[in-house]
């Protein structure tokens, strides 16, 4: 029950921020805000609660809904999905934060928009129904298309249009998929049902398994992104405002790295052992050729999007190593890397409500007059290059450790792409911070607000770099497939 | 006492200083900054005392659990042993002194507290380094210390040069440092651990002498080392890490940083044993490398650059005797190269700050006067470097390397004629650097003299630079054992091969010999002869050697043109991503089927005619096919 609550504040929140924004802005930020902060604290309670609980399904919630197809309202909660929408919640939290000055253009449907994908996104962790798991994916395609397209840069329509084709591509898909499994399922037992725990262990033909496995698989790619799916990103990322730009890379990259967790490694284990030497490749190919791409961009916030290219490759590295190590550092991936890109994307965000450009080439010697944005950058960029003590490092490094054990050769590459980070991390701090300044300024530094969620994310990055026991204990609970 | 303690309290002290940045005042930062040092120094050297009284094996302390996962398990785990206790003791101390010294050279820098919060982060650094108990957290101070010296090597960010040193020297590392996280990965999974002493322990279980994956084993944990401790194939940062001020230099290259992969390699010397190639390879990387070096440190004109090569190359004779297998004669060199490097770095601060931020040594000479205590600090720091025979402590450790280079069990002969090449080239190149800054005409006038707070530490370091020395005496004279002694719990004894005081007398002689010479010859060419030294240099063949010592062996030219280059041109043409090509590709090709069959639409009833005419055609065409053939 309280899990369909979270997802009710969300939805009323969404509805009830559209209507007041025709009286009062202010009133509409903070009903958002609030909805999301409640929705945190909630799940915080949660997780403190179920910190010694051994059952690995905390909640579970089940209502029929078209019982004649077998579908229900079917919602759940393990360590797993409690992670990932607590991240939800707290980047969903500081996108309402960083909007509060940038959007000041019909703001109410921007916060409609906002709540909704984040709804739609808490919905994709908690569902456990696959009919239900294609609504709410499907759900959080349109408000991010409406981010993307009103509120962002010069070039947004383009990619809106471009971010929706590849998604939409994917999804299709894995209706197919799901489908297709929902029919082999029901020939095989009798037994119609969209039910995620049904569907475990249906029986089914090895080929048939691997076409399935395909459906559901290309969709997740398209989104975590794996190259060569990953075109869309730095575009929908470059264009979208600050708040899009979090959700993009630092939640709804997370919903394809999520999916594979969920779907395609329990539902087709033996699928998936035998797509594992591909998939694996493709995340060090993401790693290097993100990295690469990475390197020559001139645009601040593309550069951010191609670094998340090349960490989300660990993802997919680490997701298909079978080993628990490597899944341990998966889930702590898809957390460090939403909070640290997020950060970039933030202050990247906030540079250009200063400066009015992304261009690096127009920056340069920027630490004089803005130490407190330099140091702060500085950290997130060391996390993204991976330094122990912040919690990059311990995702890649756990990551790395598993993936070893699974693939030597491939490990050894992907740690090169350590190396590659470094050249690109270090380029941003040149860029923009040092060198000469040949510009007078006048440029304030961070203001409380923006320190306040820039502190957030600076406490939570080191937390998970030198305490990240909590988090490791909450995703080891998860019956993942281990070969 | 708490070992935690030792790192702990720079850390705290570099938290506060970062966020004290606009509040505290430089006296405050000073204080702070180098109280903190001291302080650890001190609780250092009352553990060390406590260590020695008891005579434990070993001082443990967990402070919490890091990460476990999956069978995998690491803490923040502190243990000091004799080695460690060595490290930790010539950290402090000397770090201590670079901190007083630098509270002084930097005292008209307008970012003093970065300044410091930076220095207390690399001491704190390399302590976690040097006291971890898991290689793990060895792991985090590791890197730590690959941040902290980007962040000095270009502390004054405003001139891009600087910063393109900062990059290569934290790039150049980490090329090391992968090797070395592959190590780790392979160890864990080996040993299913990565707790140092449970390694050593199981590694002589696991592994037979020479089995092929204990070497490769070494050999990547060799390529972490000569990443950090700038050897070859990975030392070109190190010369370029000049362009920090210079207690930076001092920090990186005697106290921290550089002596990380000494350190590293006598760790886990259990394993190099295990791998008898790698342990030929350091010997092998190390005897190149301090030739090398030698030479180029022979040709350089910048007084901080001559240091930079002399350090590259005195690390080569620690890596050679690690090669050996005379693991405390390494780390004795590490201690007394820790004193007289730092000492010459800041003795040449000192220089440097009175000529107004004059490093070219050509533009110096005749200091001897205007200079009176610098001058005598720098010559005990360079007789030390240059191992004039019995009164300096360079003498003593290095003289030990030369003569195990040949006689221990993993020498060569050849090991030893490069290490008494290296003594002739460390005594040219010292004493041409001493001679061309303190003798000859007066070019550059003495604008300030340094202050009390850089030279106390330069006589403290002058005292430590001959009187080190005396812990350990060869057999030939005297026969202390003190050090060696010391680190007898850890650091098995050498195995010497040929126990003859006759061969050792006559390496002793032949490297103490060739060091005067190299100071004779120096002596010779800069103060008696410099005409004469100018005509040699300018010939031709002469001059396109000294080009090339002087650059570095072209080792940078190299590494540009077969990695650097490539990669940023490649990048660069695919900056927008050929794979996006495939895409705009398909919607291109659909916008011109799209044109084209927009263009059937063109209101023409003609054309329509046509074309329903066309296509009955065709469709009856294909029917009569069909039907009656």
């Amino acid at each position: 029950m309280i899990l369909l609550v979270l997802l009710l504040i969300l939805f009323v929140a969404a509805l009830l921020s559209w209507i007041v924004a025709a009286k009062s802005n202010l009133l509409c930020r903070w009903i958002a805000l609030g909805s999301l902060l409640i929705n945190l604290v909630i799940v915080l309670v949660i997780w403190v609660n179920h910190t010694t609980t051994a059952d690995r399904w905390w909640y579970n919630f089940r209502v029929d809904w078209i019982p004649h197809f077998g579908i229900s309202l079917h919602l759940a909660m393990d360590g797993l999905s409690l992670l990932m929408v607590a991240l939800t919640f707290f980047l969903g939290a500081l996108s309402v934060l960083i909007s509060w000055k940038e959007i000041d253009k019909r703001v109410g449907f921007f916060h409609f928009n906002l709540l909704f994908v984040l709804c739609g996104i808490t919905g994709v962790f908690l569902t456990m129904d696959l009919f239900l798991f294609y609504f709410f994916w499907e759900m959080m395609l349109i408000p991010m298309y409406f981010l993307i397209g009103i509120w962002g840069h010069e070039r947004r329509e383009y990619a809106a249009n471009k971010f929706f084709l590849f998604t939409q591509a994917g999804g299709l898909l894995m209706l197919l998929a799901i489908l297709g499994l929902y029919f082999v399922h029901g020939a095989n037992t009798h037994v119609y049902t969209f039910d995620y725990f049904d569907l475990l262990n249906t029986p089914m033909e090895p080929g048939t398994a691997r076409w399935l496995m395909l459906g559901f698989l290309i969709a997740f790619l398209v989104k975590v992104p794996a190259v060569p799916f990953h075109t869309w990103l730095p575009d929908a990322h470059t264009e979208a405002s600050t708040a899009g730009s979090v959700v993009l890379a630092g939640l709804l990259l997370k919903t394809g790295a999520y999916g594979i967790l969920r779907f395609v490694l329990p539902l087709f284990p033996a699928a998936a052992v035998e797509i594992a030497p591909l998939a694996m490749l493709l995340g060090v190919i993401g790693i290097l050729y993100g990295a690469m791409l990475a390197y020559a961009q001139t645009d601040f916030k593309r550069l951010i999007a191609y670094t998340s290219v090349s960490h989300m490759g660990f993802v997919l590295l680490g997701a298909f190593a079978f080993n628990e190590i490597a899944y341990q550092g998966v889930v702590m991936q898809m957390i460090t890397h939403g909070i640290s890109t997020g950060a970039l994307f933030i202050i990247a965000g906030a540079l250009y409500e200063r400066i009015h450009t992304r261009n690096l080439k127009q920056m340069g010697g920027l630490w004089t007059r803005l130490p407190l944005m330099g140091s702060a950058v500085m950290i997130f960029v060391m996390g993204s290059l991976g330094l122990p003590g912040l919690g990059n490092f311990i995702a890649e490094f756990l990551v790395l450790l598993g993936s070893w054990q699974a693939n030597q050769w491939l490990t050894v590459f992907a740690t090169i792409g350590l190396v590659v980070a470094t050249a690109y991390s270090l380029r941003i701090m040149q860029k923009v911070f040092f060198g000469p300044c040949d510009r007078q300024y006048t440029l304030p530094d961070l203001n409380m607000r923006e320190m306040v969620i820039i502190v957030a994310l600076v406490i939570v990055i080191f937390w998970l770099g030198f305490h990240p026991q909590p988090v490791l204990n909450t995703s080891q609970n998860i019956n993942y497939v281990v070969r | 006492m708490l070992p935690a303690l030792i790192p702990v309290i720079p850390f705290l002290s570099a938290f506060i200083l970062m966020l004290g940045w606009k509040q505290l005042s430089r006296a405050a930062v000073a204080v702070i900054g180098c109280g903190s040092i001291a302080l650890s120094a001190a609780v250092a050297i009352g553990i060390a005392a406590q260590f020695a009284a008891n005579g434990e094996q070993a001082i443990q302390q967990h402070v919490w659990t890091w990460l476990q996962a999956g069978g995998f398990r690491a803490g923040v785990d502190f243990r000091m042993d004799a080695l460690s206790v060595v490290f930790v003791l010539v950290i402090t101390i000397v770090g201590f002194l670079i901190h007083v010294y630098a509270a002084g050279y930097m005292h008209d820098e307008p970012d003093y507290s970065r300044f410091f919060a930076c220095m207390n982060l690399f001491v704190g650094a390399m302590l976690v380094l040097v006291m971890a108990d898991n290689l793990l957290l060895l792991y985090f101070g590791w890197e730590g210390v690959g941040l902290c010296s980007y962040l000095l090597i270009g502390f004054w960010y405003k001139d891009p040069a600087n910063g393109y040193a900062a990059r290569k020297a934290f790039i150049v590392t980490r090329v090391g440092d992968t090797a070395m996280g592959i190590a780790l990965f392979m160890l864990f999974q080996y040993t299913g651990t990565l707790h140092i002493q449970n390694i050593l322990e199981s590694a002589t279980q696991l592994w037979s002498k020479g089995d092929p994956t204990i070497t490769l084993i070494a050999l990547l944990l060799l390529g972490g080392a000569v990443g950090k401790s700038a050897q070859l194939p990975l030392q070109t940062w190190l010369p370029d890490a000049m362009a920090g001020p210079t207690p930076v230099s001092a920090l990186i290259h005697a106290a921290t940083m550089v002596t990380a992969g000494v350190y590293l390699i006598a760790r886990t010397h259990t394993l190099f044993e295990l791998a008898p190639a790698a342990q030929t390879t350091t010997a092998v990387i190390g005897a190149i490398t301090l030739v090398l070096a030698g030479f180029s440190a022979l040709v350089q004109t910048d007084i901080k650059r001559v240091l930079a090569y002399s350090t590259v190359s005195q690390i080569g004779y620690m890596f050679l005797a690690l090669g050996c297998g005379a693991w405390s004669a390494a780390v004795f060199h590490f201690v007394t190269h820790a004193f007289f490097k730092a000492l010459l770095f800041m003795g040449a601060g000192a220089i440097i700050v009175a000529l107004h931020h004059e490093q070219d040594m050509f533009k110096m000479g005749g200091l001897k006067k205007q200079l009176r205590a610098v001058y005598w600090v720098f010559l005990i720091g360079s007789a030390s470097l240059a191992a004039i025979p019995f009164v300096t402590a360079g003498f003593y450790s290095k003289d030990q390397i030369i003569w195990l280079s040949w006689s221990a069990a993993g020498g060569h002969v050849g090991f030893w004629l490069a290490a008494l090449l290296g003594a002739l080239l460390t005594g040219m190149y010292t004493f041409r650097m001493f001679f061309l800054v303190f003798y000859g005409d007066i070019k550059t006038k003495v604008h300030h003299r340094p202050g009390n707070s850089m030279m106390i530490p330069l006589y403290i370091l002058a005292v430590l630079s001959t009187v080190a020395g005396f812990i350990e005496l060869p057999h030939t004279l005297g026969h202390v054992t003190l050090f060696s002694n010391w680190l007898l719990p850890v650091l098995p004894a050498v195995t010497v091969l040929q126990e003859s005081a006759i061969l050792e007398w006559t390496s002793q002689g032949l490297s103490a010999l060739l060091a005067l010479s190299g100071i004779g010859l120096a002596y010779a060419w800069v103060v008696i002869h410099p005409k004469g030294m100018v005509d040699f240099l300018e010939m031709p063949a002469i001059l396109w050697f000294r080009g090339f010592w002087a650059r570095g062996w072209d080792f940078d030219k190299l590494y540009d043109v077969l990695l650097v280059r490539p990669y940023v041109y490649l990048s660069r043409i695919n900056k927008r991503d050929l794979v996006d090509k495939l895409y705009t590709g398909l919607a291109q090709l659909m916008q011109w089927c799209h044109h084209m069959l927009a263009r059937t639409q063109s209101g023409l009833l003609r054309w329509y005619i046509l074309g329903v005419v066309l296509g009955a055609v065709a469709i009856l065409s294909v029917l009569i096919w069909r039907i009656y053939i």
